[in-house]
């Protein structure tokens, strides 16, 4: 099924925004500061309703939905997700386990198995690293086994070897048929590793398409005002500032 | 938390029996004259009412950090402990407090007053900070009202009925306030229990929670009702007793899995216990005239607050989170 935005309008933050996003893909949204990028997310996510225009999953607006069959059809990872109280690994990842109404434990442990959290699952999410507290955040949003994972910048706040672990779980996630789409700052990362990239510029959309397409020199030179060059092979390129 | 709330029933257990005993005549049963009529009609009511209200301001307190995310949060933040205090005071004002069943009726009002203007003005859009800010207006609007009361006390005996009612005591109470507490307590802990999957989701904050299918004004609803039985019934019975709320979920939570949902049996059962063992320790401590319970709460819990905050100040989170 796929997840669109039809013509949405955020009073001041994003203004007449389509998309059409395919699952089984990864999806990155692009844009500088201020493009608009979580809001968009959000309003995929069904979290905020858009004051026009509306997002739909298999054609059904998300409006129409029920929160909880939303739920159980979209994951969201929030930006800076932190835990409130000091609960072990496993029962936050089997929080994701909400929507349902049930305590399934096969979910919860292939998710824990699928991020690597097996030695990790009881023990305080205070006691985490940075990269370890981001893959049991993940891990929650597998754990409600969704269509469709949206993550709000699940990258920014980690070192290049945990982006690359991360965004690999991610891509498991994409091979196995659900819809990944996530905001990202990082364009290398979005180059190498998004199958699609949706790029939005001062709240407006401004393209969609393939990541080569997307992120070329003339795109980010119109929207991002940077003279740049793209260096090295597909799947691994860097991108040099003139 | 099974085996939190076993040994909590079984302190429980423990506890209420000395506490029929305990008092300034300890009772002993072919010795104490009228033993059976002072455990019947005194300290049997008010064993109990001790439970009943400790344990609706034990499971409101965990219900509210659930909810704001926050160790140092107390149900008397939504304004409905201060707006049952108002119509309790306002029942003294007019000279109603003597009619058996008008105190209670009058604090019942002012929660549900309090509980009607909290959710009028925090809406349907369920924003937390809305929320509190909206219920310490309440309670600062309270407050106020009742300052005014005293100050335009109709006569002395009416001032100093109110000042002592709102220090909060369980004394000469009796099995009306038994009957009144007990159903209103006991559906305002269901609803807490009815909101506990969705006070886990905000563990993760509000936007997560929402997207794991919460609705932020189906919680608030059961929030409201909740703390307005459970904390209006308790005041309307025993005037303002603070502070079990806040202690209560911290004494319990390092011997659960700290999720708000695990929180609320262990907090009423614990608060149950606290006031049950502070309500019998005032009875029995050599006092010209008994202390009141609400100041004896007060002179543990405060302290014990700073302690809080000293320890967060210190950046350990470990027993508090």
């Amino acid at each position: 099924m796929n997840l669109s935005a039809k013509n949405i309008t955020v009073t001041g933050r994003i203004a007449d925004v389509s998309a059409t996003l395919e699952p089984g893909k990864i999806t990155a949204i692009c844009g500088p500061n201020g493009a608009g990028k979580s809001t968009l997310l959000s309003c995929l996510g069904g979290l905020i309703t858009p004051d026009n225009g509306y997002a739909e999953l298999g054609g059904v607006p998300l409006s129409d939905m029920a929160p909880i069959e939303r739920a159980k059809q979209i994951g969201f990872l929030p930006q800076n997700g932190e835990a409130a109280w000091d609960v072990a690994v496993r029962n936050l990842v089997a929080l994701g386990r909400m929507p349902h109404r049930d305590a399934a434990r096969e979910p919860v442990d292939a998710a824990i198995t699928a991020l690597d959290l097996e030695a990790l699952q009881d023990r305080p999410i205070s006691q985490l690293s940075g990269g370890e507290k981001a893959r049991a955040l993940l891990a929650r949003v597998l754990a409600g086994q969704p269509e469709w994972i949206l993550a709000d910048e699940p990258l920014a706040a980690l070192d290049l070897a945990h982006q690359l672990a991360l965004i690999g779980h991610l891509r498991k996630q994409a091979d196995a048929g659900t819809g990944v789409v996530i905001v990202l700052h990082d364009l290398a990362l979005a180059m190498n590793h998004a199958d699609r990239v949706v790029v939005l510029d001062k709240g407006s959309f401004a393209g969609q398409g393939a990541a080569e397409k997307m992120l070329s020199h003339a795109v980010i030179s119109e929207v991002w005002k940077l003279d740049i060059d793209w260096l090295g092979e597909s799947g691994s390129k860097a991108l040099s500032i003139r | 938390m099974k085996r939190a709330n076993m040994i909590l029933l079984v302190l429980l257990a423990l506890a209420l029996p000395l506490s029929l005993l305990a008092g300034r005549v300890w009772l002993d049963f072919g010795v104490t004259p009228n033993a059976e009529v002072i455990l019947a009609q005194l300290r049997l009511p008010r064993a109990l009412l001790a439970i009943i209200v400790g344990a609706g301001l034990g499971a409101a307190g965990a219900a509210m950090q659930g909810y704001l995310r926050n160790p140092l949060a107390d149900p008397g933040l939504f304004g409905i402990a201060p707006g049952a205090a108002l119509g309790a005071v306002a029942s003294f004002w007019f000279g109603y407090s003597a009619s058996a069943w008008l105190l209670p009726i009058f604090a019942l009002t002012g929660a549900a007053g309090a509980m009607a203007l909290l959710a009028l003005i925090a809406g349907r859009t369920g924003g937390i900070a809305l929320f509190t800010l909206a219920g310490m207006m309440i309670a600062s609007l309270a407050g106020a009202m009742m300052s005014l009361a005293i100050s335009f006390a109709p006569n002395a005996f009416a001032m100093s009925e109110i000042v002592t009612w709102l220090m909060g005591a369980l004394t000469d109470r009796s099995w009306r306030e038994v009957y009144l507490a007990a159903p209103l307590t006991l559906a305002g802990i269901l609803c807490f229990l009815m909101a506990r999957r969705d006070l886990d989701a905000l563990i993760l904050g509000d936007a997560a929670a929402r997207s794991m299918g919460m609705r932020p004004g189906v919680l608030q609803f059961w929030l409201i009702a909740g703390v307005g039985l459970t904390v209006g019934s308790g005041v309307a019975v025993a005037g303002i007793i603070g502070f079990v709320g806040l202690i209560v979920p911290h004494l319990v939570r390092p011997f659960t899995d700290r999720k708000p949902s695990a929180l609320i049996i262990p907090s009423a059962l614990a608060g149950a216990l606290l006031v049950l063992v502070a309500d019998s320790v005032v009875r029995i401590l050599p006092t010209i005239t008994e202390l009141r319970l609400g100041i004896a709460l007060s002179l543990i819990g405060a302290p014990f607050f700073l302690w809080l905050l000293l320890r967060m100040r210190r950046g350990y989170s470990g027993g508090l989170m």
